[in-house]
């Protein structure tokens, strides 16, 4: 901005700001102006003006309501009234002030002469602004307005709010202000204390300032004092009434006010003097006014004392006594009724209190004595002494005592005498002092009042419940089991129902018993086969077997019959049928008889065998000469009929054997058919072979008469076959069906029927058993059995009765009966909480002692119809396999007998039994069964799971399939509208909700419900912005991580804050698609794949930084190791102020608690070193041309100074941050030195001072020096002797840019940089060069060094690095080995250094180090060129650092392709590409991990040449030999190759102090050597890199694009200027680029130059080439900016400008740009 | 519409008391943790009361009375505000420790609130480190006391209780309802908002 442009801006508003003041005097001019032409001091006018001013008021208010909106506004009838009111108080006060001043009479006039004066504007303003703003003041105490709005408003504003009669009062309450501080007219006696001493030295302070004003005044008045006419005093009568006007406010004069304002107080005093009296005349409590009083007047009596005494401690004396003024002069005004306001008294107390800070400030320590002994002047001590109580009632009163005279007086609460009596004194003391109020603390007795005693004699103390927190308390409560339990009924054991099972165990019987007596054995067998037979004989299946047989027999004769009668009859198919049914019954005749045969032997068998039991029951019996059963058995004989019976027999044999014969002939004529067949086959055969041999044998005999000529083919097929036929096995000749043997049939048929039959005559056996049988008694028996009938009777039986596998009861034990059985009848109840499962018996045998178990058996839980009403008794057997032995008489069980003496029949019988029993649910008293409801309902047990199951609840049970389900739905016709099925429905419910087609949904809910929680859909919640914002921000996308206050509502999002967000985004999408730009295709396909890659690592850090680990929440100490505790010792001993200071740490600054705008990059400027001279300076000096100066000095001395004298270049630096710029002081010479320390203020995007943010950040600092030129521009020479005029340019010289990640991520950087200076700088040279070639010791190569510290303060927390080892391919042992390899290395050094083994590629997987090296092709261009080509091309690819493309500061190393790919990388990328070309080219390289300026931790490559070492900057392509001091790398950890890792064990690490022989162990350690074998670990860099060819058509639109686009920002940095473009100078820059590429940006083409200077030798040309990696266009402008050559302000100037753009394959890009000023030599 | 619509909650109230079995002499601070949304327009956001000695009766108390007295401004429910109240006492060597981490959320219904919250400090991560931090006086704490207001993180620490701090909130809160946030049962909030609150009153 011009000066002119500023000026004129400030001018303006100026001019406004007169304006505005004008404004705001307008309104109290307004007001003047009437007062000033009105002469008349009615109080009418001033109603008038009064009114005049609401209205405006009203007016203006209303304006402003909008503004006003959140006041509590009073109603405008309030106004009004308050208006009025304050009109009239004016109206009074001002008559008082008239008539006031009017009692005033001389001394007055003297002082009227200056008060009457018109006083000047200014001053006026003041006092109304201060009016206005006591009054603004008061007001807002009394409306609670907001302050704010109406100081905004500034006084106009206040003027038009407050009634402007208001103000008119104001006078007379104002002077109160300046009154105190009149020392010498309030009090001048007292003013001993320290308060009063500051009190008035500040009112001496106001009144100089006063007087000052005052003499300004009489200046101006001494030439008005002559035109002042006589009427002084009327007329400023006249004016008084307008008191409120400015003028008038300051026309009273002070010591006028202060008159007034003493005389006031007088009268107050006075008022005031009465008032204790009136205080005394009531008893009772004081009322409020009272107690309102006896404050105020509190003040005055020590404002009393003060005078009396003449000390008073006064640090709020005055402020009280202001206020007890104030007071007084409101109870003092004229009129006592008018309504009481508070206004006044607020308003001064206010003012005194801003009054007062001023006064507390008293920094005065008296002496301690003088102090005691004020101290002892100011402080009343009490005495304890008890006072007569006369004293205490007052003289004028009698002493009474109520006591005495009989009324009741309550206990006095007891005090201390002594605290009383001092009470009491100080009570006095103020009476003493007029305060006769005070006496009413004295009652009539004397003593003080005191209520009765409140307190209870005994000390007590109120219950206080014991409050427990109701989260503690304890209930107690019934254990329950909540668990639900699908045992029981109903869930619970708790359970309501009731229901019961009644078991009947009835009797016991042994069927077989190891005490069984043989004859028991043999009679219970006897029994057995006689049910049988009884069974049997029921059934009788023997004559029902021979009825069918009969019947069929008769059916089969009659079909036969009726075949026979029809056989013409029927046609095929019915004959057919009618023989099947013939085969039917034939068949069925053939089985029935054979069924009848069976039945037949079994009865015959069983009477047989109940015979032979009847019998050796007979025999035992006999033998063992007792009875022991009452078996009998009783045989009744039928004889029958023996003629009659053969007739029978003999027909039923011959009808058989007719039968059979039938059947004979029917088989024989079939196997007949059969049998001919094969006969027939059978002889063919035969015949056949015979044939066939007679053949061969002819054959053989013609053979052997020699025929064969004639036999032919024929006969040799015809031998064949019969060779063949005679091979075949014979068929065995078929055996002749035999014909029916009649006798052989008869005799079987004849053989059976004796078997089985009665035979005829013999009589029909019909068999009883009885029990009727005595038994003999026991006496009778021999011992044995006596004993074992004991035994029986000894042998108890009872039966345990367990209900689910629990024994719930059992019954009594009972004696085995001698028939063994035991009964007991009885009814065993069960209660049951539990589902039954099962029932189940145990009968036991206990003889003696103990008991066994005999059999255990199972009883069927009954079904809920079987009620104890209705159950019958049933059977169940058991048996048991348990052994009991024989003893005595008794057969035992599992053994082995015989009965009788015959030994050839052994029997082994088994204990066996039956229980015959019942289980049945019981029935209540009202008749219902006890029977579980689920029982009653359903069919299945498991329904009690109904509540939980749906498809349960319905019958469906266990449907898993939801198909199925649906498919049964649909067959079973279910009514969809039925509650009943409202879950299935549900279930079964499609999207749509139809129920006409019930499908299964698709999905599977847990809560079927959920859906109800979605309270918005999801397009809504995607179209909603407000949602939107708070995605994105929970997702920390960078633009809205940390957005505040997102609105409540969505019309509340600002419209633009998706905006950038959504540009980005389509950046992002159109990088995805395929970008149809075919020039860029290129350069979008890489951004596209660094995108790629940016995701994919993004992704991965975002996860990785919400992990935590312990570190990163809790603060803990390390423990502390014996070298820490050493070098903490060793601390104690140090040096306190060491000769050689060193750097300290500082304390890391936690990012929570920058609150911004208090970081600062500080940067310090040591020096800079062979900044380039200008080229006329050094030509002069280099050619020692002569100054103008006399020259006295010797020449040497001369030439010295000469040289020092001529400015040769007045170099600064400029260091310029996020737009900051500061520079340094100008130095002086090639090698100035600055040390200076800049600070530039950092601010971290969105504020946000997280290290994940801060390492993102991509500023970075730029270092520029300039040398500033002082050019003059003096147009007229005539002033030159008087007048300086001068043009300050500044030439750049060189940059350096340090990122602050770098910064950031090293804390400090320290150190001398190189400074990227243009290869080609106009108008300026070298040092050394300037002094010619001769100088042989000077590197050619000269540069521009810069000395620098930069830190940041405070030092900023850096990001942890993730130490998540990732996941790796590489070999578990060489992992192994390559730790221990590096834990023992890096355990040698101190600072440690820089190791590497693993590295993260790309997929976030550790790789081997040496895998990222092999030979790989550079492009073929470069083939044949030079090492130095191949490091220009790879410092051309853009250096990006990782943290910037992804933030999280893991480390990731691409590889060579990936890194053509994406065209960017940092040290690593650069250095492997570096090396890996190198080895392409033959040249030894290796990997250098070290630390490097201002980089840090960093990658370069080292190479060797004939034995010479050289180290190589890969991000800049420079070269430098070991032993260079100003090779940045600063340290070596180890160098890398494909084959190996060596790490630097020697002492230094240094480059130029290290040896380079990596065969000697004793310097370098390899990880790989004899004892660790390099496992052969194979390259992950692709075999061969292909190059795309860059289109040249992009590079030269690039190259126009670049021109125009630098063109216009030129002309725009300068547009206040005219920007000429010298083309010529343009073409000639233009033509020298491409040769300055060539020669790969180094050294300085001098042709060029001279070409140039030839050119433009009428010019002053200054300019340099820039050269930088494309990336993108922006950069370059930003470079160009930063050299400030724009920065020419002048019109004369004219500009050059070339861009030259080299492309290199793969798209990478040398980018030069040329600019140049020139400014014509004059 | 000039202003963008929020909704206030004023918090009063104090931290009443403490009780800590096992330590006495024992200061408080107390952060708040907010989110994003929040903005504090008056009160302090941070505080650190006095050294509190136990009480000599029964109760063993830590008094503090340490007043809170902060209102905020949110447009967005989420992140509502916690109280976080960590405190620190000396140890036998006279070495200020921390003594308990509590957090709890500023109660989201208006009117007067009782709180005991418990408190806990974290534990050292081995023995040898407890004993280390022990005898040097150097107990392990939380990087930030606000990390126990948020989840992230926590399942890497573990704590030890300490005791109880009973805190009192009054709560207040204006314009909730009005942005459709209901935080009272139904038979309480039957409070008739006026709509033309703020506007109207110019007009008087």
């Amino acid at each position: 901005m011009t000066s002119n442009a500023r000026r004129k801006r400030k001018d303006e508003r100026l001019v406004q700001s007169e304006d505005e003041e004008e404004g705001i005097s307008n309104p109290s001019m307004e007001g003047d102006l009437p007062e000033m032409t009105g002469t008349d001091s009615s109080p009418e006018m001033e109603a008038a003006e009064a009114d005049a001013l609401v209205k405006t008021l009203k007016t203006k208010r209303r304006k402003k309501k909008k503004e006003l909106a959140d006041e509590v506004i009073s109603p405008k009838d309030d106004l009004a009234r308050q208006l009025k009111e304050a009109k009239r108080k004016s109206q009074q006060k001002i008559e008082d002030a008239e008539r006031e001043e009017m009692e005033e009479s001389a001394p007055m006039s003297v002082v009227a002469d200056d008060g009457t004066l018109p006083m000047p504007e200014e001053e006026e303003r003041e006092s109304v602004l201060e009016e206005a703003e006591g009054e603004e003041v008061r007001r807002l105490r009394k409306k609670k307005e907001e302050t704010e709005e109406t100081l905004i408003e500034g006084p106009p504003g206040e003027e038009e709010e407050t009634p402007p009669p208001r103000e008119e009062e104001e006078p007379p309450a104002k002077p109160p202000s300046p009154v105190p501080k009149e020392p010498s007219d309030e009090m001048p006696s007292k003013s001993l204390s320290i308060k009063e001493k500051m009190r008035m030295r500040m009112e001496k302070a106001k009144e100089e300032a006063l007087s000052e004003v005052k003499e300004e005044e009489k200046e101006s008045r001494k030439e008005r004092r002559l035109q002042r006419d006589k009427k002084q005093t009327t007329r400023f009568d006249e004016t008084k009434p307008y008191i409120g006007s400015p003028h008038a406010s300051f026309e009273i004069d002070e010591n006028e006010l202060d008159r007034i304002t003493e005389e006031k107080r007088l009268q107050r005093l006075e008022r005031r003097k009465k008032m204790p009296a009136k205080g005394r005349e009531g008893f009772q409590m004081p009322t409020a006014e009272e107690a309102f009083d006896f404050f105020t007047r509190e003040w005055k009596d020590e404002e009393k004392e003060e005078v009396e005494e003449g000390v008073e401690k006064a640090e709020t004396e005055k402020a009280e006594k202001k206020e007890g003024e104030e007071a007084a002069e409101q109870e003092g005004a004229p009129k006592p009724d008018k309504p009481e306001d508070e206004q006044p008294l607020i308003t001064q107390d206010d003012e005194m209190v801003s009054d007062l800070p001023t006064m507390m400030c008293a920094a005065y320590t008296p002496d301690i004595n003088e102090q005691i002994k004020k101290e002892g002047e100011i402080y009343f001590v009490p005495s304890a002494a008890e006072i007569p109580a006369t004293q205490k009632v007052g003289a004028d009163f009698e002493v009474r005592r109520l006591e005495d005279e009989g009324f009741y007086v309550g206990k006095r609460p007891s005090a201390g005498s002594r605290n009383q009596n001092r009470m009491e004194h100080r009570l006095l003391k103020e009476i003493e002092k007029g305060r006769e109020s005070s006496r009413a603390w004295f009652g009539e007795d004397g003593s003080l009042l005191a209520l009765p005693d409140p307190l209870r004699s005994l000390p007590s103390r109120p219950p206080m419940p014991e409050e427990v927190e109701p989260v503690l308390k304890l209930d107690y409560k019934k254990a329950v089991i909540r668990e639900f339990d699908s045992r029981y009924i109903d869930g619970t054991t708790e359970g309501i129902g009731h229901y019961q099972l009644d078991v009947d165990l009835n009797q016991v019987f042994f069927t077989h018993h190891h005490l069984y007596s043989k004859e028991h054995a043999l009679a219970q067998k006897l029994t057995s086969l006689y049910e049988q037979y009884v069974i049997r004989e029921r059934k009788n299946m023997t004559a029902y077997l021979g009825e069918k047989l009969k019947a069929l027999k008769n059916s089969a004769l009659h079909l036969q019959d009726h075949i026979a009668a029809h056989k013409s009859e029927y046609n095929l198919t019915d004959r057919s049928n009618y023989d099947r049914r013939l085969q039917d019954y034939r068949a069925e005749i053939i089985q029935t008889r054979q069924q009848r045969d069976r039945e037949e032997k079994t009865d015959r068998t069983l009477l047989r065998h109940i015979l032979a039991t009847w019998k050796a029951i007979k025999k035992e019996r006999e033998l063992q000469t007792f009875t022991n059963t009452p078996v009998k058995l009783q045989i009744r004989k039928e004889d029958g009929n023996k003629v009659e019976d053969e007739r029978v027999w003999k027909q039923e044999v011959l009808a058989e054997i007719e039968e059979l014969r039938d059947e004979h002939e029917r088989e024989y004529r079939r196997n007949m058919l059969t049998y001919e067949e094969e006969m027939k086959r059978y002889q063919n055969q035969i015949q056949a072979k015979a044939e066939a041999q007679k053949r061969v044998d002819k054959r053989r005999k013609k053979i052997g008469s020699k025929q064969s000529i004639r036999s032919g083919a024929e006969d040799d097929e015809q031998h064949e076959k019969d060779l063949e036929l005679l091979s075949e096995a014979d068929l065995t000749p078929p055996d002749e069906p035999s014909h029916f043997d009649d006798a052989t049939v008869r005799e079987s048929v004849e053989k059976k029927a004796r078997e089985n039959r009665r035979r005829p005559g013999e009589p029909k056996l019909h068999l009883e058993l009885s029990n009727t049988a005595t038994i003999t008694p026991t006496q009778n028996c021999n011992l044995d059995e006596q004993r074992r009938r004991a035994d029986v009777s000894k042998c108890m039986i009872f039966v345990k009765i367990l209900f689910n596998n629990k024994e719930v009861s059992r019954t009594n034990m009972k004696p085995l009966s001698q028939d063994f059985k035991v009964s007991y009848g009885q009814i065993y109840s069960m209660k049951i909480v539990q589902w039954p499962e099962s029932i189940a018996f145990q009968v036991h045998e206990s003889i003696g002692l103990g008991s066994t178990l005999v059999a255990e058996l199972c009883a069927p839980i009954p079904d809920t119809s079987v009620t104890s009403v209705s159950v019958q008794l049933e059977d169940l057997e058991f048996s048991s396999d348990r052994k009991e032995k024989l003893n005595r008489a008794a057969v035992g069980s599992g053994m082995p007998f015989t009965y009788g003496s015959d030994n050839s029949q052994l029997e082994i019988l088994m204990t066996t039994g039956i229980l015959t029993y019942s289980v049945a649910w019981a029935v209540d008293e009202h008749g219902q069964a006890l029977v579980p409801p689920a029982l009653v309902n359903a069919n299945t047990m498991f329904t009690h799971m109904k509540k939980m199951d749906p498809l349960a609840a319905i019958g469906a049970a266990g449907v898993m399939d939801l198909k199925k389900l649906a498919d049964w739905f649909a067959s079973s016709h279910l009514d969809p509208n039925d509650p009943s099925n409202a879950d299935i429905v549900y279930l079964l419910r499609g999207k749509g909700g139809d129920t006409s087609h019930l499908t299964p949904a698709e999905y599977f809910r847990l809560e079927q419900l959920m859906v109800e929680f979605d309270f918005v859909t999801q397009q809504e919640l995607e179209e909603n912005k407000r949602f939107r914002l708070i995605q994105l921000r929970d997702e920390e996308v960078q633009e809205f991580k940390n957005y505040k206050m997102v609105p409540a509502h969505e019309r509340e999002v600002p419209r633009d804050v998706f905006t950038e967000y959504e540009r980005k985004k389509r950046e992002e999408q159109r990088l995805k698609s395929e970008g149809d730009h075919d020039i860029e295709t290129q350069r979008m396909a890489v951004k596209r794949y660094r995108q790629k890659i940016r995701d994919q690592v993004m992704r991965r850090f975002r996860r990785q930084a919400h992990m935590k680990n312990w570190e990163d929440m809790v603060k803990e100490d390390m423990v502390p190791n014996i070298a820490l505790l050493g070098t903490s010792l060793m601390k104690v001993f140090a040096r306190r102020t060491p000769l050689k200071p060193q750097r300290k740490k500082q304390k890391k600054v936690v990012a929570q608690s920058i609150k911004g705008d208090e970081v600062r990059i500080i940067v310090n400027i040591s020096r800079a070193q062979n900044v380039p001279v200008r080229l006329s300076a050094a030509m002069q000096a280099g050619s020692g041309a002569v100054t103008s100066r006399q020259d006295t000095r010797p020449l040497e001395q001369r030439f010295y100074d000469d040289y020092k004298h001529i400015t040769m270049v007045r170099p600064f630096v400029e260091v310029m941050f996020q737009h900051h710029c500061i520079r340094t002081s100008v130095g002086d010479g090639s090698n100035p030195s600055f040390n200076e320390e800049l600070e530039v203020p950092f601010r971290a995007p969105f504020d946000d001072y997280s290290p994940g943010n801060l390492q993102t950040v991509p500023d970075a600092v730029f270092l520029n020096i300039f040398d500033e030129v002082v050019v003059d521009i003096q147009e007229d020479d005539r002033e030159r002797g008087r007048m300086v005029h001068q043009r300050i340019e500044k030439k750049w010289l060189g940059s350096l840019k340090i990122p602050f990640t770098t910064i950031y991520f090293n804390g400090k950087i320290d150190g001398t940089f190189r400074v990227n200076a243009p290869p080609v700088l106009l108008g300026y040279v070298y040092e050394g060069l300037s002094h010619g070639p001769d100088d042989i010791g000077i590197n050619k190569d000269l540069k521009t060094l810069l000395g620098l510290f930069i830190s940041i303060q405070p030092p900023l927390t850096q990001p942890e690095p993730v130490k998540e080892r990732f996941s790796t391919n590489e070999d578990e042992a060489t992992m192994v080995q390559a730790d221990q390899w590096k834990e023992q290395i890096s355990s040698r050094f101190t600072p440690k250094r820089e190791l590497k083994t693993f590295v993260t590629d790309v997929n976030f997987k550790s790789v081997f180090i040496t895998r990222y090296f092999r030979p790989i092709n550079p492009p073929d261009e470069f083939t044949g060129k030079g090492p130095e080509l191949v490091a220009r091309y790879v410092s051309l690819i853009p250096f990006v650092p990782d943290a910037a493309i992804f933030p999280g500061l893991c480390d990731i190393w691409n590889t060579c392709d990936q890194f053509l790919a994406m065209l960017s990388g940092d040290e690593e990328e650069h250095a492997i590409l570096l090396v890996n070309y190198f080895l392409h080219m033959g040249i030894k390289a290796w990997l250098i991990c070290g630390n490097a300026i201002p980089e840090g931790p960093t990658a370069y490559v080292l190479t060797e040449e004939a034995n010479v070492h050289y180290i190589w900057n890969p991000s800049s392509g420079e070269r430098f030999r070991t032993n260079d001091a100003t090779c940045p790398l600063r340290s070596i950890g180890c160098i890398v190759n494909n084959e190996n890792i060596w790490a630097n064990i020697q002492p230094y690490d240094k480059p130029d102090q290290m040896m380079y022989s990596l065969t000697e162990t004793s310097c370098w350690e390899p990880l790989f050597n004899n004892s660790r074998r390099n496992p052969g670990l194979q390259s992950i860099q692709p075999e061969r890199l292909y190059y795309l060819q860059t289109d040249k058509d992009f590079v030269t639109e690039l190259q126009e694009k670049i021109q125009h686009v630098l063109k216009n920002k030129v002309m725009d940095w300068r547009s206040r200027y005219i920007t000429r473009w010298n083309r010529h100078c343009s073409q000639i820059m233009r033509k020298t680029l491409p040769l300055l590429e060539e020669s790969l940006g180094k050294s300085v083409d001098q042709d060029h130059i001279k070409e140039l200077e030839a050119s433009f030798s009428s010019y002053k040309v200054s300019g340099f080439p820039i050269n930088m990696p494309f990336t993108e266009v922006d950069p370059i402008v930003e470079t160009v900016y930063a050299t400030g050559v724009h920065g020419h302000e002048s019109n004369e100037i004219e500009f050059a400008l070339a861009v030259y753009v080299h492309p290199y394959p793969n798209s990478v890009l040398s980018v030069w740009v040329y600019v140049a000023s020139l400014m014509k030599n004059r | 519409m000039a202003s963008s619509s929020v909704f206030l909650v004023m918090v009063s109230g104090q931290i009443e008391s403490a009780e800590f079995p096992e330590f006495d002499e024992i200061y408080l601070r107390y952060n708040l943790h907010y989110g994003q949304d929040w903005l504090v327009t008056s009160g302090l956001e941070e505080g650190i009361s006095q050294v509190a000695k136990k009480s000599q009766d029964d109760r063993q108390q830590i008094v503090w009375n340490f007043p809170i007295d902060v209102t905020f401004k949110s447009t967005n429910p989420h992140g509502w505000p916690q109280l976080v109240v960590h405190c620190y006492g000396s140890d036998f060597w006279g070495t200020e420790v921390s003594r308990g981490y509590g957090v709890c959320h500023i109660p989201i219904t208006p009117g007067k609130h009782k709180l005991k919250i418990p408190m806990f400090v974290p534990e050292s991560s081995s023995l040898l480190q407890k004993f280390t931090s022990w005898f040097l006086s150097r107990r392990p704490e939380y990087v930030d006391a606000r990390v126990i207001a948020r989840g992230e993180g926590r399942e890497v620490t573990r704590v030890r209780s300490q005791g109880f701090v009973n805190i009192s909130f009054n709560v207040i809160m204006k314009d909730m309802k009005k942005l459709g946030y209901d935080v009272l049962p139904s038979d309480v909030s039957t409070v008739n908002v006026p709509e033309n609150v703020g506007t109207t009153a110019t007009e008087a």
